[in-house]
């Protein structure tokens, strides 16, 4: 069985990302950059991709990368969930360098490892792994090197340097500069998306067949799972440090055994959203045949329980959980569109039944 | 007799020697666990003398595989299991030297099945509310009372005994720990009828059942922490094996659904692919906490691990009885029987439903548990007591 438990270069590696998150990403500063026209925070991206070299921990040394792997990668995933970090890490640093890795692609590669530059796969972002987007009748089309038609819905669209898309059987890499682009009010302000359109714009043949996204998605899924796991840690944390400290009726509400045992029911949950997301990170870095299992594991289980968490946040703060001025929002808005991109927990239980042998009724 | 605590290497040594003095075809049973306790070989990680080795305790497993390759015989532990896993520790940690010598090998060969006289009717997961009387009388003590959920009562030769023996205190400290001759007399056992039909379990009742100081495990008025070691023994007995996918109860609902299209409607669908994936990320919890162990790390999580499954096991089980519909309606067999372990695989589906509601009481009730994780985990304030400075007799009962 795969080792599921966290090695102590991840725990440092943890923290070095922690404490530049503490530092340069607290939760005030995150509600500030949601009313800002920015489509992320280039300042944090730095430090995170660049400074602490996050961007290239999946990446091989010989193509600019980190050599380490998708465990570790999946490691500061949940410190960027346990931040609602405004950085396209999950859209560029995952999914991306996965299609890329996938494809043998090496020079935007290493600039993507380097930080230097950020790259999407251009598809909406709740297209589940498994799916073939190039093959759908309403992808972009491509002729004589010209790239033709939209997608809504991009994560991070407005955030990418290039543009991966789908297309004519194969993935192209489209300089965003040669795309239109059009912000979308997103439900999850830290992550946001874009409507793009391309009206022949030159485009550069990364990929033949559809590997390379399938190898995105799954990927993109197993990974998920990760920053799901922290948006669950950090509101479990958070919501037993306050109900420690709120009184009413002159007890500490955490005193209150209808509290409690929710608590110990979400703890027991999270629990089971850690063993699953490390599984799943664990088999994306094996390249494991389990890897479409685990992922819709992974993605059906830990989808709920982010939401569940968040959910119980807002409620057990009471009146601060409703308000704008307290982060319950910005978590509860991550995990219910994180429950949607990459595949509903829906869909990934009907992944599940082929995959296991399950058939519908 | 070498005095340094032997590792994997030296002990493969020890079984291989073992083995080819006693060869297991050849040698009748008893007469080879006799010689394998007194070998070391039956718990290396107990003391010389006692039936092991003073060996780390992760090396158990290995020794195992290889008594069980060589064909040799068990002690039947499924048979002995409140014996191995609670007794023998709590023995081992308040026992004298004589009690454990007397104790420990019939225990651990299974000559001497043990069972448990903790819970009784007024005092269920409140254990140190308990109030089966032990009153002394020269160098005996004067047992009355009644016990209940004693599962092995009917085939034990022993049993671990918590009582009152000062009801003017707080309840945890006026209680003392014995063991009892469950063949004395004053000790009669009648079968408990569960739910299921069957009687896994006992009531038993204690009228003057005179047991002498010297099975008197700990100092008087300490019973409180000699069975708190046997309770801790008793989770850490949870856990067990590595179990493959679909190792379960889900695995006899997936089996149900692939061989029946015909009873597949999609409710039950979706309701199976939840427990499904419910059920593989508990499957990895578990194989994440024994990974923990192995590093020496334990984790919490063990609570987390018994409180899932309880939930798991009664959905998956019912959710079995509504695919089944017609089918599920039938029940296998309601005679009162004396089984000797929980056979969940191959007994009927009625029977899987009625006993996995015992998973969220018996061992700790669900509610128990959360409030264990609350506390002890999350540092959530407890549970106002009570009964924490009134003498037990002032307590309401």
């Amino acid at each position: 069985m795969t080792d599921l438990l966290y090695t102590e270069i991840e725990n440092d590696l943890r923290a070095s990302v922690r404490e530049v998150l503490e530092d340069k990403a607290p939760w005030t500063a995150v509600l500030a950059g949601t009313e800002k026209d920015e489509p992320y925070d280039a300042g944090l991206w730095k430090a995170v991709a660049g400074q602490l070299g996050c961007a290239g921990l999946p990446v091989p040394e010989d193509l600019g990368g980190a050599g380490a792997g998708w465990r570790e990668t999946a490691v500061v995933m949940e410190e960027l969930g346990r931040a609602v970090a405004p950085v396209p890490f999950l859209t560029s640093s995952v999914m991306a360098t996965a299609a890329l890795l996938a494809a043998g692609e090496r020079e935007l590669l290493a600039r993507l490892a380097a930080g230097e530059r950020t790259a999407v796969l251009a598809v909406p972002f709740g297209t589940a792994p498994g799916a073939d987007p190039a093959a759908d009748p309403d992808a972009p089309t491509v002729s004589g090197g010209a790239l033709t038609g939209e997608v809504a819905s991009v994560a991070d669209g407005l955030a990418a340097d290039v543009l991966l898309v789908p297309a004519g059987g194969g993935l192209y890499a489209v300089d965003a500069a040669d795309a239109r682009r059009t912000a979308v009010t997103s439900l999850d302000m830290t992550r946001r998306l874009a409507d793009v359109a391309f009206g022949g714009a030159p485009a550069r043949l990364v990929a033949q067949g559809p590997d390379a996204v399938r190898a995105a998605l799954v990927t993109g899924a197993a990974l998920l799972a990760s920053e799901q796991l922290g948006i669950a840690e950090r509101c479990l944390d958070d919501t037993v440090a306050y109900v420690k400290t709120r009184y009413q009726f002159g007890r500490q509400i955490g005193s209150y055994q209808a509290l409690k045992h929710r608590l110990a029911d979400l703890w027991t949950a999270v629990t089971q959203a850690r063993a699953a997301a490390r599984y799943a990170a664990s088999c994306a870095t094996a390249g494991d045949a389990d890897l479409p299992v685990a992922a819709a594991v992974a993605q059906a289980h830990c989808s709920a329980v982010a939401v569940k968490a968040a959910e119980e946040c807002v409620q057990m703060h009471g009146g601060i959980g409703f308000t704008w001025e307290h982060p319950a929002h910005l978590y509860l808005k991550r995990a219910k569109a994180d429950s949607i991109a990459l595949g509903s927990p829906d869909r990934h239980r009907a992944a599940l039944a082929v995959l296991a042998g399950l058939p519908p009724a | 007799m070498s005095t340094a605590p032997p590792d994997a290497e030296e002990l493969g040594r020890r079984v291989d020697a073992f083995l080819a003095e006693h060869d297991p075809a050849a040698t009748e049973p008893l007469e080879f666990l006799r010689a394998r306790f007194d070998a070391g070989l039956a718990w290396v990680h107990y003391p010389q003398g006692h039936g092991g080795l003073d060996a780390p305790r992760a090396l158990q497993p290995g020794v195992d595989r290889r008594f069980r390759e060589a064909g040799a015989p068990t002690n039947q532990p499924e048979r002995n299991g409140i014996g191995l896993g609670m007794a023998a520790p709590t023995i081992l940690a308040f026992g004298t030297e004589e009690q454990k010598r007397r104790f420990l090998r019939p225990l651990w060969t299974g000559e001497e099945i043990w069972c448990q006289l903790f819970s009784e009717p007024g005092a269920g997961s409140d254990l140190a509310a308990l109030g089966t009387r032990a009153v002394r009388d020269g160098d005996h003590w004067i047992v009355n009372g009644q016990k209940v959920w004693t599962s092995m009562a009917h085939e034990a030769r022993y049993a671990i005994l918590v009582t009152r023996t000062d009801p003017d205190v707080p309840k945890h400290r006026g209680m003392t720990y014995f063991v009892c001759d469950m063949t004395a007399p004053g000790v009669e056992v009648r079968p408990l009828r569960q739910i299921t039909g069957e009687a896994e379990f006992n009531e038993v009742f204690l009228t003057d059942v005179r047991i002498p100081d010297e099975h008197r495990l700990g100092e008087i008025g300490d019973g409180w922490r000699v069975s708190t070691t046997t309770l801790m023994n008793e989770r850490v007995a949870i856990g067990g094996a590595a179990a493959p996918r679909e190792g379960g109860m889900i695995g006899v609902v997936a089996r149900l659904w692939r061989d029946r299209p015909e009873l597949r409607t999609a409710g039950l669908h979706d309701a199976l692919l939840r427990l499904w994936v419910e059920t593989e990320a508990a499957r990895l919890t578990g194989e994440r906490l024994r990974q923990q162990l192995a590093v020496g790390k334990p984790g919490p999580e063990g609570s987390a691990a018994k409180l899932a499954f309880a939930d798991i096991n009664q959905r998956t089980s019912g959710l079995e009885l509504e695919l089944l519909g017609d089918d599920g309606l039938r029940y296998d067999d309601w005679t009162m029987r004396r089984p000797s372990e929980v056979d969940f695989t191959r007994r009927s589906p009625g029977y899987r439903y009625l006993r996995a509601k015992g998973n969220s009481i018996e061992g700790g009730t669900s509610e128990i548990l959360r409030n264990i994780i609350a506390e002890r985990v999350l540092g959530l304030p407890g549970e106002i007591r009570v009964d924490k400075d009134v003498p037990w007799k002032d307590l309401p009962k």
